[in-house]
């Protein structure tokens, strides 16, 4: 246990130029599979790598590489995902700002196996730090051959391009990212057809997130084989994970799936326990999507288990007892954390970020702030709270995108384990009315 | 609560000629043959975030018809592309933007109260500009940087771990530094080399 | 072909054709409603979510049932498809939220809207909506504008379905108006002062399926279940010529594309034949038009309803305390 893939030599200075990454096993990948590899080989190491989709969905990233469509004669491009927006989620930009070349480096060999001439690298408009030090690693690498025509003599040849995106949470998922890319608006396309087949530009486009593609240059140096044999059944690999709230150590920590989320949570090698010496409250293990769990499902399974970071693990018992690893946006709530206040903010969050294109979601999402805000602000009745769940239920699978789940969910699972905190609000107004929250009360006290 | 009248005013156009410098031209066509023969609207995101930069601080009609122009697409598609993301500002903004994030993460961890401390502190409201034009405050939604909250952005570059004494030596710094003409972090054009 | 059996009737259809499609070609109560879908517009659709139907086998091949409702407008048949529209309590269930959506912002200024009687809005919750609204928030009010001085637009009405951006992309050149902001705030508009000056700019009068786009020389002149429509044409040098006039004696108060069953134009027409034509001797008037849609308009008569008429006050306050959804 404790296996490390992407930040092993991350503290090592300057890691992020080339002639450093490169002293340090960098683009080695590269050299193997452009010139001693072919194309489905890569692919096929991948699907044995068992490495899924690190962006929150967690699908299996060598078969959506089957997918892409390679009968087409169109150019195909790959996109990287790196508009990470997810609250509670900031790893991949971790991963950009210390090792820019590791995505790089597992970039080209991707778009080797996946026969992409042009890839490009999404990020969010936030990121605009990120902007530069990703354009100067990828001119370092074209200097250096690894970009550009006939990458190390061979006749690949690659482009790659930064992108950024200008702050609208939907485009992280895919086919708004394209959308967005093409220079649109951020609308989720409707589907079928999927961006193997009609990607940018109407190509077939293979789109991965940051980590995910990361991860791919270890698995061409070491096999699929290998690279299954870190993790636990079919959670492979490691998998990065960005801790915040209430804890002591805050931060991202590479973790190699199959630990214990009570280890993960109090060890001193990573979250540190929670600060203050407070009580566990909840806690969102996937970013805000993922439904939010009180401390005993978080830590144990309904059959009395402990409860493991895996994806399989977190999302036993389904939403009734369970989670879900999600993107690995890991955010831990203390006692005095108004669940009801988070449930109402996370709500804002998915009404300001909705497109609007699909009903349920535009209505909806707005709908459930406005009810939210008014419990959470001392005006809500009891049947509030059953027409909440009754609203989630309703844009639950119903939206174009997964946006609609991604606000239903921490709506129904707050009320379905914090009910009492919900009648509680309703019940006592005025109580609620008077509570000071979050810091600002100790500021008033330093002075 | 967000009230429910929503003022989506119609605006007017200046006809004010608009031009990059020479070197940002340069720059945008660069920007522009990132993209295949004939998607040269896939620029239009960085285009829009150089021009807000570079032409104002904000996006006015005139700005994105030039874009428009720029792009060889309608005008209407950069409209639709301005209002629909957060970053471009469609009114006039003071000198330094500070955007203090209020999601969960940031919240639980004293996020609501640094705005409540900027807000006294600056003596405007969310969404308003200081009469000296120097800070607008604004509240945005998750910066992706939960693990060092609370976080803020002026003008993009992030400032985290914030408490009311690193507020006021922030404040005190850019008022310092407002007399000269530097920009906080390299500019979007400069990204680009 | 393909074999597809949507609520037990099976069909044969060509590739590429969708589930809503198929269903329109069998007709009946089959059909899912469509808000946003227009089978002239590419790229329309999947957008409103009224027309979600459940496949419960997903083809010959594979016959296991889709996770998650479709959208029918947008979903291609698949060969030995079988889909449930209003045999699906699951599909109904859907489309009564989706209506609800709908209406929750809507204005049910529907005593002074222009598309009463017609309006596809009103069919949509006369069928599918609840007798009672669990929304008790402000409602979203936009001013209204003028698009133009031949349309208003009515921003508070619209249900964002997207077809006049379509009109506009694909009828009628250089578009000016668009979908701008975003999530529940976003809105038709042209974002500056501008008007929609084209031939074929007042099309986007018939697709809008509500009363955000109305006709400007109509406004008010008269309720559309007072007028008689009639089948009317002219020799247009701009387009077919082939309308409805809508007529009141020998007065036309309003010309507007001929639509099929499915309140879909079957000509686009110029604008010239639109707002300009409004005397009775430009036009030769074949005769009556049947229309063929179950709107209130088409049906010129009263049903008796079960539920009681008389509203009572008490009754929903009964309801909720035993049915509390």
């Amino acid at each position: 246990m404790g296996r490390k893939i992407l930040l092993e030599n991350s503290d090592i200075p300057n890691i992020k130029s080339f002639d450093v990454f490169r002293a340090h096993g960098g683009y080695v990948s590269v050299e193997k599979a452009l010139k001693t590899m072919a194309p489905d080989e890569i692919i096929e190491e991948v699907k044995k790598s068992g490495l899924r989709g690190r962006g929150g969905a967690a699908f299996p990233t060598g078969l959506k590489w089957t997918f892409l469509d390679r009968k087409s004669n169109k150019p195909r491009y790959l996109v990287c995902n790196g508009d990470e927006s997810e609250p509670g989620t900031f790893k991949d930009r971790y991963l950009m700002e210390k090792l820019p070349h590791l995505l790089i480096e597992g970039m080209i060999c991707s778009s080797f196996a996946l026969g992409v001439n042009t890839a490009y690298i999404y990020i969010r408009g936030e990121f605009k730090y990120l902007l530069g030090i990703l354009n100067q690693a990828i001119n370092e690498a074209y200097k250096n051959g690894f970009l550009g025509k006939n990458i190390l003599g061979t006749n690949f040849s690659l482009d790659m391009y930064v992108h950024p995106g200008a702050g609208a949470y939907i485009c992280g998922e895919e086919t708004a990212l394209l959308e967005s890319l093409e220079g649109k608006r951020g609308n989720p396309r409707i589907k079928p057809p999927f961006p193997a087949v009609v990607g940018l530009y109407d190509c077939p486009t293979v789109v991965n997130n940051v980590e995910t593609l990361a991860n791919v240059g270890y698995i061409v140096n070491f096999g699929g084989d290998a690279y299954a044999s870190i993790g636990l059944g079919k959670s492979t690999g490691t998998k990065l994970i960005s801790a915040c709230g209430k804890i002591n150590n805050p931060g991202v920590y590479e973790i190699e799936l199959g630990m214990s989320v009570e280890d993960f949570i109090y060890k001193e090698e990573f979250c540190g326990g929670i600060k203050d010496n407070l009580e566990l409250k909840a806690v969102v293990p996937g970013g805000s999507s993922v439904p939010i769990v009180p401390k005993k499902i978080i830590l144990f399974t309904a059959s009395g288990e402990k409860r493991l970071m895996t994806y399989e693990s977190l999302a036993e018992g389904g939403f009734e007892s369970g989670t879900m690893l999600g993107s690995g946006g890991f955010i831990v709530y203390d006692q005095n954390a108004c669940i009801v206040r988070n449930t109402w903010n996370f709500s804002r969050f998915y009404h300001h970020e909705s497109c609007g294109q699909c009903s349920p979601c535009r209505e909806g999402t707005g709908w459930m702030e406005k009810i939210l805000w008014r419990i959470e602000h001392g005006f809500g009745n009891m049947k509030d709270i059953d027409l909440l769940v009754s609203i989630a239920d309703k844009i639950e699978g119903n939206t174009i995108c997964p946006l609609g789940d991604a606000a239903a969910w921490p709506v129904a699972s707050a009320i379905r384990h914090f009910r009492e905190d919900f009648i509680f609000h309703v019940q006592y107004p005025e109580i609620i009315k008077n509570i000071k929250h979050g810091a600002l009360y100790k500021y008033e006290n330093q002075d | 609560m967000s009230g429910q009248k929503i003022n989506h005013i119609l605006h007017q156009k200046q006809n004010i000629p608009i031009c990059f410098s020479e070197t940002t031209l340069q720059k945008v066509h660069k920007i522009i043959a990132h993209y295949p023969e004939g998607k040269q609207k896939s620029a239009l995101l960085p285009l829009l975030h150089i021009a807000q930069e570079e032409l104002g601080g904000y996006l006015n009609a005139d700005v994105m018809d030039y874009i428009a122009d720029l792009l060889k697409i309608q005008s209407i598609e950069v409209y639709e592309v301005a209002t629909f993301y957060s970053q471009y500002y469609l009114d006039p903004v003071g000198k330094y933007v500070i955007e203090v994030c209020r999601t969960g993460p940031c919240a639980i961890c004293g996020g609501e109260d640094i705005q409540d401390y900027l807000e006294e502190k600056l003596q405007i409201k969310d969404g308003e500009t200081t009469a000296d034009g120097l800070f607008t405050l604004k509240t945005v939604e998750c910066l992706g940087a939960c693990g060092y909250a609370p976080v803020m952005q002026i003008n993009t570059e992030f400032y985290e771990h914030l408490t009311p004494a690193k507020i006021d030596t922030i404040l005190e710094d850019l008022r310092l530094n407002a007399t000269n003409d530097k920009h906080l972090d390299t500019t979007w054009a400069e990204k680009y080399s | 072909m393909l074999k597809l059996t949507i609520d037990h009737q099976t069909i044969e259809v060509a590739e590429g054709t969708t589930i809503l499609q198929a269903a329109r070609k069998i007709g009946g109560s089959v059909v899912p409603p469509a808000m946003c879908w227009y089978s002239k517009l590419e790229g329309s659709g999947g957008k409103c979510r009224t027309c979600l139907v459940k496949v419960s086998e997903g083809s010959a091949k594979d016959p296991r049932p889709l996770p998650k409702l479709v959208a029918s407008c947008r979903t291609p048949v698949i060969d030995g498809m079988v889909v449930q529209n209003k045999t699906s309590p699951e599909v109904l269930e859907a489309r009564k939220a989706i209506v609800e959506f709908l209406l929750i912002n809507h204005p049910l200024d529907c005593p002074v809207c222009d598309q009463a009687g017609e309006c596809d809005l009103q069919d949509l919750s006369y069928d599918n909506g609840k007798v009672s609204c669990r929304y008790q928030e402000s409602r979203r009010e936009f001013d209204v504008i003028d698009i133009g001085n031949l349309i208003k637009l009515h921003m508070n009405r619209c249900i964002l379905c997207y077809r006049c951006v379509y009109v506009a992309d694909q009828i009628s050149g250089k578009r000016i108006h668009g979908i701008l902001y975003r999530g529940d705030v976003s809105e038709i508009s042209t974002y500056i002062k501008n008007s929609i000056d084209h031939n074929f700019s007042g099309n986007v009068i018939d697709v809008c399926p509500v009363g955000a786009l109305t006709d400007k020389t109509f406004r008010f002149k008269n309720r559309v279940w007072f007028l008689k429509p009639m089948t009317a044409h002219r020799d247009c040098p701009t387009c077919s010529g082939k309308v409805i006039a809508w007529m009141r004696g020998s007065e036309i108060y309003r010309i507007t594309g001929r639509k099929d069953e499915f309140g879909e134009v079957e000509e686009f027409i110029c604008n010239e034949c639109r707002f300009e034509k409004k005397n009775i001797n430009d036009w030769i008037v074949e005769g009556p038009t049947t229309l063929k849609r179950h709107s209130v308009i088409s049906q010129n008569h009263y049903k008796e309803i079960k539920t009681p008429s008389v509203i009572n006050p008490l009754e929903e306050k009964m309801e909720t305390q035993t049915n509390d959804e």
